[in-house]
């Protein structure tokens, strides 16, 4: 699905991602995990081509590093961006229409629609509700929602747990969960490495810009230098 | 997009509104002429080469949500494209030209919104990064700059005419009748400012029928999502770039059709029409109106127009009544009751007079509107 080969990133003279590679096969949840400012949101920006880049980024065959972001959509892939990124001042059912901005194949629209009610029942109650007003995790879930609206082959998840209350967090965890359950290749990126190990198949650990580990969530999870640095050892 | 604007009307109710509303239109100048004096009628036509002006920036501000100050300018090149394809000026310096250009208005007025939607691209371009503070700066500038070329352009070859700005400008003629007098209709003498008024209407009616179509249209909802979240609206599949420029061309060719209308209207136009205060006064109109909401906007710019001349002509006569003579002289005191207006209406009003029911419930304050949910209010 993903295959990424010496991938770059720099902010004027300063490299934020220095020549990384890594994969995600069709079907797997994998996680990018490290600490604050080890380049994580880079690397997802990169790939969502929201930033310049250099290097390859292999996408289903195409390399797409000098793609336009708009382009991405159409060929199914998503991007969840940091802090949710819905439109405040549109309703939910409106947002939820914009994620399928590109499409014109009404019925499927309207089947996928009902699908993400499914999955996120609370916003199906509130549809008419701007999504401005609801709490950070509903928003959080609508902007998956949005994604999912787009008929993604894989999606990129920047930083879900941000900002949110725990139980919350959890709520969102269970929708990737059943997300990916249901066969959807996933790319999550999290500061919260226990958390996003719990539903990877597998990750890896970025440190200042470069992959320093890369493992099936099961082997990081017991890593005794993943649980000093990033689990809050014991 | 469906609007939350409230629920369907009776059809029958909405038809003899709209019929009421046509005769109320078609009747306007008469009655405002009988009963206040004709000199109204010309500020009624001003009114509404305003709202087609606020309306034009209201896609750029309201809809896309880029702040752009320098508005005025593509007024500006309207109105100049007009005064120079329609009138003997450019015979001075072209003497090949003589007696100057006499273009028709059908073909001024599109070539006009073409070379203002350019000019909105080239505004555009170099802009697409910036957002805010930011733009509102750079768009600041290219209004200045707009209008001291106007200012400068007399030299080394006379285009505009510097500062004395391009008199005897053809006044706007359709198919032999011509605008600029009066004309007989069945023993009814029309004079010129109600003929404007029915062409400015018109034109009026095709810029709001315009607008109420972008809204509604796939691009309309592009704009609102750039505007919401630009980001976002790239992962939504959207061509920022592209519907962006798109933006500052649409409402700038607006300006440009308002400003041909102008210069014929007034047959005479200088750089002293398109200063900044102008660029300020059609930003008020739409944030006191309404952002994004084109009723709003509409009469924002109706009574922005109606407002300034109200005060100057009422200031004097009360103050008399009040003091027995006249304390501020009027000009001065208009600009102080507007400012303070405007004031008032932001602190008591922040979302505009007539906002869109979604901009009202935002400015209501969050989590008061999980009644609105199941669609109830939705078509």
């Amino acid at each position: 699905m993903l295959k990424v080969r010496e991938l770059r990133v720099s902010y004027g003279g300063i490299s934020a991602v220095k020549s990384i590679d890594f994969d995600v096969a069709d079907g797997e949840l994998v996680c990018l995990i490290g600490a604050n400012g080890a380049g994580k949101t880079s690397t997802l920006k990169a790939l969502a081509r929201m930033l310049p880049a250099h290097g390859e980024i292999r996408y289903r065959g195409d390399d797409i590093v000098h793609w336009p972001a708009h382009r991405l959509i159409g060929e199914g892939l998503a991007l969840v961006p940091e802090g949710r990124g819905v439109f405040a001042r549109l309703s939910i059912a409106e947002n939820l229409a914009m994620g399928a901005y590109c499409r014109s194949d009404t019925s499927a629209i309207e089947a996928d629609l009902a699908r993400v009610y499914d999955l996120l029942p609370r916003l199906k109650e509130r549809a008419g509700q701007l999504a401005g007003t609801l709490s950070g995790g509903e928003q959080q879930m609508l902007a998956i929602g949005r994604a999912l609206m787009g008929r993604p082959k894989l999606l990129l998840l920047d930083e879900p747990s941000m900002g949110l209350a725990p139980i919350m967090v959890q709520k969102v965890y269970d929708v990737i969960r059943s997300v990916a359950a249901d066969g959807m290749t996933i790319l999550l990126v999290e500061q919260n490495a226990k958390l996003a190990l719990s539903v990877s198949t597998r990750g890896y650990v970025m440190e200042s810009g470069r992959i320093t580990l890369a493992d099936s969530a099961a082997m990081l999870l017991d890593n005794p230098g993943v649980r000093e640095a990033y689990l809050g050892g014991d | 997009m469906t609007t939350l604007e409230g629920k369907r009307r009776d059809p029958r109710v909405a038809l003899a509104g709209t019929l009421l509303l046509a005769v109320a239109l078609a009747l306007a100048p008469f009655a405002v002429g009988a009963g206040a004096g004709i000199a109204w009628v010309r500020v009624i036509d001003f009114a509404l080469l305003y709202i087609m002006l606020a309306l034009g920036l209201n896609i750029v501000v309201g809809f896309a949500g880029l702040l752009d100050l320098g508005y005025i300018a593509f007024y500006a090149v309207g109105a100049y494209l007009y005064a120079l394809l329609s009138s003997p000026h450019l015979a001075g310096a072209f003497p090949s030209l003589a007696p100057g250009l006499h273009w028709p208005i059908w073909a001024i007025l599109p070539l006009g919104a073409l070379v203002a939607g350019a000019f909105g691209v080239i505004l555009g371009a170099p802009t697409l990064r910036l957002r805010g503070d930011y733009l509102a700066i750079v768009t600041l500038g290219f209004g200045e700059i707009i209008r001291i070329f106007m200012n400068n352009l007399n030299r080394p070859v006379n285009l505009t005419n510097g500062p004395q700005g391009i008199t005897q400008i053809d006044p706007i003629g359709i198919g032999g009748v011509s605008f600029g007098r009066t004309l007989d209709v069945f023993g009814i003498g029309l004079p010129s400012v109600y003929l404007y008024y029915y062409l400015f209407l018109g034109a009026t009616l095709l810029v709001v029928f315009v607008s109420i179509r972008l809204e509604d249209s796939r691009i309309g909802r592009a704009w609102v999502a750039i505007r919401e979240d630009e980001i976002a609206a790239k992962a939504c599949g959207i061509n920022t770039r592209n519907i962006k420029l798109l933006a500052f061309a649409m409402g700038a060719s607006f300006g440009g059709v308002a400003g041909g209308l102008f210069a014929g209207f007034q047959q005479f136009v200088s750089p002293e029409s398109f200063t900044l205060m102008e660029s300020v006064m059609v930003l008020c109109m739409v944030v006191l109106g309404g952002m994004g909401h084109i009723p709003g906007v509409i009469f924002g710019g109706i009574l922005l127009t109606l407002l300034p001349e109200a005060l100057r002509y009422g200031a004097g006569p009360v103050q008399t009544a009040l003091f027995g003579k006249v304390l501020v002289p009027p000009e001065s005191l208009r600009m102080l009751l507007f400012g303070l207006a405007l004031i008032l209406v932001m602190l008591y009003r922040p979302a505009g007079l007539w906002p869109s029911a979604i901009r009202r419930r935002e400015f209501a304050g969050a989590g008061n509107s999980p009644e609105n949910g199941a669609g109830s209010e939705r078509e």
